[in-house]
């Protein structure tokens, strides 16, 4: 069935079946392979990613649900060559060892900063509860991005 | 993993969907946030021939306030009854609620009517509905009926809402101004799903009796129920002396669930804690 969609601010057109899964759609017919598939059971948040502004897990979305809808994956942060802040916080804070679950807590991030620009350790804990890290340990994802918070509050002020 | 094949239809309408389900009859199935019934298919413990979408129906995701209800529409996330002012304002439990069902990814897709509709035994919602006497609207082809929280859920995953039929909306009376209450939940550890959950609320008379008292507790049986034992406790009381033994009366002829996370004497015992928990927050909150 066709599918037309935004991606990353691209609009895209494909055939698909409709029991693909938006995160297959993304990785193997969309080519962005940043967004990862983790446990494929809606728990580890690895194929999280925007879908009209709100973080989803995209291993339990069908890509027909996503139909008219704009993404943006991990590849759709940066500007021009430019990390994103959420980005160079992990980079900058050791946010991440292996990268697996990276791509995931980032957009659950985004999705958190978008609502809070100041955010507690709670809050954060929280809103990543439905991500799962197994090397690099939380505490220093939230370093990251209480950086990248703090980095985005003066970018917004200057 | 992933589904079986379907075939996969959008209804953009609430009669679309009605239509489209009486032509699949017992092959077709309504797809809402998809976050009880994807992971469903994908274990292949459903294998619908059919999927109606009902998500494009924009109608079904407001929350609007008439003739003195909140009405709340089927689409709604739970993210937005988590954020919205009205909700917040005039049934702070609903949002209490719905801010620890899942995780946020889940809250941003997951609806109320699909919720309702599902009735997992460990689901969160059912258990506020029911103490805050919501009314759900379902439609058929052949009109509308509106039932009472207390006789929608009749056993595990089983509700008064028929196959080829659309859960529309669920309307609440505003909790009265005064009134305690709170949702505590014991989360399983794993997924996140209420081992036991207990919506109470609480109003008091001028003396500081309870004059209404609401005690919905989900995760404990096939299905959530309202615990009338509790409240015919507590009814008429000074909340603080009478709280302990009324909470005793949580799992009263109720068969707990038993399964690897907690046995059936265990979650009994989580209901009968959770409840005079509830209970105490509810107290403290109300106003004379
Ligand atoms: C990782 C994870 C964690 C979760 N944790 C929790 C939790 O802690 N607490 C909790 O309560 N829930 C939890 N859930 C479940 C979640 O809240 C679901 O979103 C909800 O139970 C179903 O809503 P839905 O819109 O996704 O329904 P769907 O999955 O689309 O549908 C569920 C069922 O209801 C039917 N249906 C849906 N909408 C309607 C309607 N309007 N009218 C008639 N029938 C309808 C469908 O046909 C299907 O049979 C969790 C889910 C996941 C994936
Ligand atoms: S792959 Fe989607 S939540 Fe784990
Ligand atoms: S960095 Fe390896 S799983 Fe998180």
């Amino acid at each position: 069935m066709r599918l037309s969609l935004t991606i990353n601010g691209e609009r895209r057109e494909d055939d698909i079946d409709p029991r693909t899964l938006l995160v297959h759609y993304l990785r193997d017919i969309a080519g962005l392979t940043g967004t990862h598939v983790g446990c494929e059971t809606s728990l580890c948040g690895a194929c999280t990613v925007h879908l009209n502004g709100h973080a989803v897990k995209s291993c339990t979305v069908l890509a027909v649900q996503a139909e008219g809808a704009e993404i943006t994956t991990i590849e759709g942060l940066a500007r021009g060559g430019q990390l994103h802040p959420l980005q160079e916080g992990f980079w900058e804070e050791h946010g991440l060892q292996c990268g697996y679950c990276t791509p995931g807590m980032i957009m659950a991030a985004a999705d958190l900063l978008a609502r809070n620009r100041n955010p507690t350790e709670t809050q954060i804990r929280e809103a990543l509860e439905g991500n799962l890290c197994r090397c690099t340990g939380y505490q220093h994802i939230i370093n990251a991005i209480q950086s990248a918070a703090a980095k985005m509050r003066t970018q917004k002020a200057a | 993993m992933f589904p079986a094949s379907f075939e996969y239809h959008r209804a953009s309408s609430v009669k679309e969907a009605l239509a489209m389900l009486q032509q699949y009859g017992e092959d077709g199935k309504i797809l809402a946030g998809g976050h009880s019934l994807i992971p469903m298919m994908k274990l292949r413990l459903a294998q619908p021939a059919h999927l109606v979408d009902i998500g494009g129906i924009r109608q079904l995701a407001s929350i609007r306030e008439e003739g003195g209800k909140v009405i709340i529409g089927g689409l709604v996330t739970h993210h937005a009854v988590e954020r919205s002012d009205v909700v917040r304002a005039k049934l702070g439990m609903l949002s209490e609620c719905a801010a620890v069902i899942g995780d946020t990814q889940v809250r941003n897709r997951g609806t109320i009517g699909g919720s309702l509709a599902h009735a997992d035994p460990a689901a969160d919602y059912p258990a506020a509905v029911l103490a805050l006497d919501g009314e759900i609207k379902i439609e058929g082809t052949g009109g509308s009926r509106v039932v009472k929280a207390d006789d929608f859920f009749i056993d595990l995953m089983t509700t008064a809402v028929q196959p080829g039929e659309v859960l529309t909306e669920v309307a609440f009376a505003p909790v009265a101004s005064g009134a305690g209450f709170t949702y505590l939940k014991h989360r399983q550890p794993a997924s996140g799903f209420a081992m036991v959950g207990v919506a109470a609320l609480l109003t008091l008379d001028k003396k500081g009796n309870c004059d209404r008292v609401r005690v919905g507790i989900t995760g404990l049986g096939a299905k959530p129920f309202r615990a009338k034992a509790v409240e015919a406790a507590l009814l008429g009381k000074a909340p603080a002396p009478a709280i302990a033994a009324a909470a005793a009366h949580a799992a009263d002829g109720i068969d707990p669930l038993s399964d690897i996370h907690a046995s059936a004497d265990f979650r009994a015992e989580l209901a009968r804690v959770y409840t005079r928990r509830a209970l105490e927050t509810a107290a403290a909150r109300a106003k004379a």
